[in-house]
């Protein structure tokens, strides 16, 4: 029995190992499960083990061997650990890289912009909006768009509301949104289309720091809600 | 070893070949957007391959040394003038402690890259000097230049590479300040490295969805021109050309991603990304650009018109494996150069 993924090859020196098709948790887990597994084997000339929702990007260094000897030393080193892919999706609970991160999110005033245009399309109170949110506990599914900008999994049904129709030219840092069946976090100041529900004092991405992002893929996030004095002293804290 | 900054040009950032191993945090390359114009431009200071450079686009920076250096320019041809003296591209220059270094508007292409020997100096962020204009990271958080910077040279070749033959540099003091480049006498012929012609088609490798364009849309991305849009950069280039369209609508979700991916976007009109580009993408993807034509793809212009024509990965990677023996051949070549020149017995005084 094989690990079920497919090899694509992307460029001359990256694959895209690809899981499934959509955003799903189980098929998320999986891709985490495999990267972390080839960060294990430690394949000589691999680059970057990126995951995506549904893929895993591998980019490797073209002047060694070409993408079909590494496809096969990939296939070998995932079927070598996992035997199905009930296996790999196993595999996660006892992921050792995972990590558990409270976030803290003031909900209030300003920093929760659009909490009651969301209230109002969930047809849910403000308190009933922010319960929901803090309650789930989330994965990363991947980081994107910005460094250390986390695509979380794991968001209530009920808080499932479409992108704003006028994009933001600036969403502060920080900044806890909702596009769609997603929340993620403004690790600075970007433009964004997201529903903007709070922010947290915390520096999600700080080139500086090691590791620079507060968040790995596969991480598990739960949202704690803080008022505005304990939001200025985690910023007073930082500063 | 200060360099003061008169004009900044159009927009000059400083590059070397980018950040790697960081697309699982959602962190891009950038670096060069024509990495073999770097690598040469290093290897006429002596420079390891991968040092940090100034890459800069359409119209050069104004700078002023307050130390000697040994400089080289290579990539699309544009004016390179010290102390108001027209000097080559493609070769080592002298550069008197004092004098004011001007590189000029180019006459075609995009991108030269400016190397010092040493190269240039600033704290690495995340494992390069690389800036990401878009990410806004790297030195000066990944600002382009502005007139009043200081950029710092290093005073030795940078370690770390082994790739250019470590030689014995000192740069020979020339008593005459009317010789403003007392070393070399030559120059490398830029034709193989930069071609300002557009004829010749960029290899595309098939991208996921390829076979999910109409036939007749397919038929038109490999016949018909696309024009370069004003509106691109380091993240992407946009084109404009003829109607491109899906047989059927395509539902994706985010996939990782790299410079060279050609992606259509619902507007119709194809994006090629460049080396700021995120590191995963949503829209469609066409194809790829394969990387022994990226350096073509970094030199257009706004206005200038490309072809794509159909490649497989095995041709792509020959054609990548075949310039990189060029590129190691001729680096060898320039270091044996630069030593016997230095070895060379020293003339008298005139």
């Amino acid at each position: 029995m094989s690990v079920a993924f497919a090899i694509e090859p992307l460029a001359e020196d990256a694959l895209l190992l690809r899981f499934g098709d959509g955003i799903d948790a189980t098929i998320n887990a999986r891709v985490h499960a495999a990267a972390h597994s080839l960060r294990a084997v430690n394949l000589p000339g691999i680059i970057d083990i990126a995951p995506a929702y549904a893929t895993l990007l591998v980019r490797f260094d073209a002047s060694g061997r070409g993408g079909d000897a590494l496809s096969e030393a990939i296939t070998r080193a995932l079927c070598r650990r996992f035997r199905g892919s009930d296996e790999l999706t196993a595999a996660v609970s006892g992921n050792p890289a995972a990590q558990g991160v409270e976030i803290p999110v003031c909900y209030d005033g300003e920093f929760g912009q659009d909490l009651e245009a969301v209230a109002e399309y969930a047809r849910l109170s403000h308190g009933e909006v922010i319960a929901r949110h803090t309650a789930a506990e989330y994965t990363v599914a991947m980081l994107g768009f910005a460094p250390g900008f986390p695509y979380l999994l794991g968001l209530d049904a009920a808080l499932h509301v479409p992108r704003r129709a006028d994009p933001r030219t600036r969403v502060p840092a920080g900044s806890v949104a909702i596009g769609g069946a997603q929340t993620g976090i403004y690790p600075r100041e970007l433009p964004g289309g997201w529903n903007l529900i709070g922010r947290t004092p915390l520096a999600l991405f700080d080139p500086d720091r090691d590791p620079p992002c507060l968040l790995a893929p596969g991480d598990r996030v739960r949202f704690r809600a803080i008022d505005a004095d304990e939001f200025a002293q985690h910023a007073e804290r930082r500063a | 070893m200060t360099i003061e900054v008169l004009k900044p040009g159009l927009l000059t950032t400083l590059q070397d070949i980018g950040r790697l191993g960081f697309a699982h945090l959602g962190i891009g390359r950038a670096g060069a957007f024509d990495e073999p114009a770097l690598c040469i431009a290093n290897a006429l200071c002596g420079n390891p391959h991968d040092a940090c450079t100034l890459e800069v686009t359409l119209l050069g920076p104004t700078l002023r040394f307050n130390a000697a250096a040994r400089v080289a320019v290579a990539g699309a041809p544009l004016p390179l003038r010290i102390d108001g003296l027209e000097r080559p591209m493609w070769a080592p220059v002298h550069v008197p402690a004092g004098a004011t270094l001007e590189l000029g508007a180019m006459r075609s292409g995009c991108r030269s890259y400016l190397a010092v020997r040493g190269g240039f100096d600033a704290a690495p962020v995340l494992g390069s000097r690389s800036m990401d204009v878009n990410a806004g990271l790297g030195p000066n958080g990944g600002r382009p230049l502005r007139a009043g910077d200081a950029l710092q040279m290093r005073s030795a070749p940078q370690p770390g590479s082994g790739s250019v033959p470590r030689t014995d540099w000192r740069i020979r003091q020339n008593a005459g300040e009317s010789e403003p480049d007392p070393i070399s006498k030559w120059r490398l012929d830029p034709r193989p490295w930069f071609r300002g012609d557009t004829n010749q088609p960029l290899r595309l490798l098939p991208g996921k969805h390829l076979d999910r364009l109409t036939p007749t849309s397919r038929n038109a991305l490999f016949s018909e021109p696309f024009v370069m849009h004003a509106n691109s950069n380091r993240v992407g280039v946009r084109l404009v050309g003829p109607a491109l369209a899906w047989m059927s609508p395509i539902e994706m979700v985010s996939e990782g991603c790299g410079p060279g991916l050609l992606q259509l976007p619902p507007s119709g009109e194809p994006i090629a990304f460049g080396p700021e580009c995120p590191v995963s993408g949503g829209y469609p993807r066409i194809g790829q650009i394969a990387a022994v034509d990226i350096p073509r793809l970094a030199q257009m212009r706004p206005g200038d018109a490309l072809r794509f024509t159909p490649c497989s990965f095995d041709d792509a990677l020959d054609a990548l494996r075949e310039r990189e023996r060029a590129l190691d051949a001729l680096t060898a070549n320039i270091a044996a150069r630069l030593a016997h020149e230095l070895h060379r017995p020293q003339r008298g005084p005139r």
